[in-house]
């Protein structure tokens, strides 16, 4: 997910023992306003612990936002219709979006967007594992807006409640315009699905190469997710990584069967016991090693970052610059 | 199209082509920055220019489609001719080149389309009439775009200043193709139709050396290069290129719909 948590199992057990060795009062008062379901709001007594957590959280989700750029604009001047084209880069805008209203999110907590953007290019931040991978036919476009987005809608409805405002309120804007990109992905998909056999190939080649890498998306199996029960007590997290993959199956396996098209796992089949399709394994020493920065595309997309970033560093500082002399010459007026 | 080329139908179909091609060529090229831009902000501006700019052309190749009568749509216009025959300034298929370059390629060019368009605006074709208005008050918004960002630029550091000028350099040959009357567009002149692009040359001349001064870019006296440019189909290379890339999905999977 783009939050999910993606540091090492030992980075996370260090981090957790800190944040045990501080609580005090103030603490104890804290999470009581949390059990009331009370939001946070930036001025507000927070633990060391929880600021820290909230930052990382909230700064992978808007580098996951602005790197999640780089595969769709990959499709943008060769998109195949005029009208798929304005979509397209709509999509990719509100995208752009949504980075920037993390970041200011993540401001609010003491960072500073070029700190945690300087920690993104020096590959000391992570993003979403899912962009590590390359879109390599039109219908990933759809596939994309599908299941990345749809992957992405179901981890973040519940945190339009979670316990620091800013972010709940970020999450209230960015689900809306998530819900509609997802509904624009499913319908471009349908366009191909019914399309000819050229098109449909494409979106079964789509949907076999997404499915998977979406499904990670929800992060590691519970029983390896150490963070998951303080991050619940913080209702930074509502639900768990598995609760919130089962979800996304259930809601996507009948729209996949509406495209008429085959979701890449023998093993799914619906458990009427459960009230839920059972899946097969997912490869997680694919996850981890894309966590690691092994992915196909990982260099690329870094390395598109950073040369964006440098290419530009002149006409930011001439915008600086210009702002500066504009204000000396007011002050002097 | 050939059978009909005097017809004023025919002219006016070939100046809607032209009108949209412009839009959709300096769209495309704007498009370019979407994840690439020199700060995120930027990557949400030049959406919206381009967003403008794609959304005009399809309203003027719905037209073009309709004055054709043949059955064709705003895609297959768009996706279905070759370089030659498409009829964009060659100003607006220049490289982005660096953003100094890219915002002064912008300011040029939508300084002389929003005088077209508010000249079409009046225009007694009632359908041009309404796709210009509707376009002049977002092309007013990229003049402000540009024109406030070559001041930053400019006017902001002497890197900057010097990007502009260069930019400025690498473009200016393009512009005096824009006031270039066609001859097969007298008709349209004389009916009202459209403005005479020579009588936009003086307004355009002059605003565009006042900004100069102001930002303190000396003017460029590199001259227009001898081609008969777009009205013949000839382009520069970076034309064939865009196109290759804008239409190979329609070109290599003919005939469907996406
Ligand atoms: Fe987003
Ligand atoms: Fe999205």
């Amino acid at each position: 997910m783009y939050t999910t948590d993606l540091r090492t199992k030992e980075q996370k057990q260090k981090d957790q023992r800190e944040a045990i060795a501080q609580v005090g009062e103030d603490d104890i008062a804290f999470q009581a306003r949390i059990d009331d379901d009370q939001f946070i709001e930036p001025k507000d007594y927070m633990p060391e612990a929880y600021r820290k957590t909230l930052i990382r959280q909230i700064a992978q989700h808007a580098h996951s936002e602005i790197v999640g750029m780089l595969p769709e604009g990959n499709w943008v001047t060769r998109a195949p219709s005029l009208r798929r084209k304005l979509i397209l880069i709509a999509k990719i805008q509100d995208e752009a979006g949504h980075g920037l209203y993390l970041y200011s999110a993540a401001e609010t907590l003491g960072v500073s967007r070029d700190d945690l953007v300087q920690q993104l290019h020096e590959g000391k931040a992570k993003y979403s594992t899912i962009f590590n991978y390359p879109s390599l036919n039109w219908a990933d476009i759809g596939a994309i807006g599908w299941l990345v987005d749809g992957a992405a809608i179901t981890n973040q409805i519940p945190l339009c409640r979670t316990s620091y405002g800013p972010y709940a309120r970020a999450m209230v804007r960015v689900c809306k315009e998530e819900s509609f990109h997802q509904r624009q992905g499913y319908e471009l998909m349908m366009a191909m699905a019914k399309g000819s056999e050229a098109q449909k190939q494409m979106a079964q080649d789509a949907l076999n190469r997404w499915w998977w890498p979406s499904l990670m998306m929800f992060g590691p199996p519970d029983e390896e997710s150490t963070h998951t029960a303080q991050s619940m007590a913080w209702k930074i997290k509502r639900f768990t990584n598995d609760e919130l993959r089962q979800r996304f199956i259930d809601a996507t396996i009948p729209q996949a069967e509406a495209l008429g098209l085959t979701v890449p796992d023998p093993d799914l089949k619906w458990n009427e016991e459960r009230g839920h399709y059972d899946y097969g394994d997912i490869d997680w020493d694919e996850f981890w090693s894309v966590v690691r920065g092994d992915g196909i595309c990982a260099r690329d997309r870094i390395q598109a970052r950073v040369k964006a970033y440098d290419d530009g560093a002149w006409v930011r500082e001439a915008a600086e610059a210009y702002a500066a002399k504009q204000q000396q010459s007011a002050e002097v007026a | 199209m050939a059978t009909k080329e005097n017809t004023p139908n025919a002219a006016l179909l070939d100046y809607v082509l032209g009108v949209a091609d412009d839009s959709l060529v300096l769209g495309q090229r704007v498009s370019e920055w979407l994840g690439h831009a020199p700060a995120m902000e930027l990557d949400i501006a030049c959406s919206n220019l381009a967003l403008d700019l794609i959304g005009q052309a399809q309203l003027y190749y719905e037209y073009a489609a309709e004055l054709d009568g043949q059955g064709k749509d705003a895609d297959d216009l768009a996706y279905h001719r070759d370089a030659h025959e498409f009829r964009n300034h060659l100003l607006v298929e220049q490289t982005n080149g660096d953003f100094g370059k890219t915002v002064m390629r912008h300011y040029l060019f939508t300084l002389f389309s929003k005088m077209r368009a508010e000249g079409l605006a009046k225009s007694s074709d009632e359908k041009v009439a309404a796709i210009a208005l509707k376009s002049v008050r977002e092309l007013e918004y990229h003049l402000r775009f540009s024109s406030d960002w070559l001041r930053r630029l400019a006017l902001g550091t002497d890197e900057g200043n010097r990007r502009v000028k260069e930019g400025l350099e690498d473009l200016w040959a393009f512009t005096f193709e824009m006031f270039k009357d066609v001859e097969a567009e007298e008709s349209l002149y004389e009916a009202g139709v459209v403005p005479r692009p020579s009588s936009l040359k003086d307004a355009w001349n002059e605003q565009v050396a006042a900004l100069l001064e102001e930002i303190a870019v000396a003017p460029s006296a590199r001259k227009a290069a001898p081609t008969k440019g777009r009205v013949a189909g000839h382009h520069t290379e970076h034309l064939g290129h865009l196109l290759a890339e804008l239409q190979f999905l329609q070109r290599a999977y003919p005939g469907l719909s996406w």
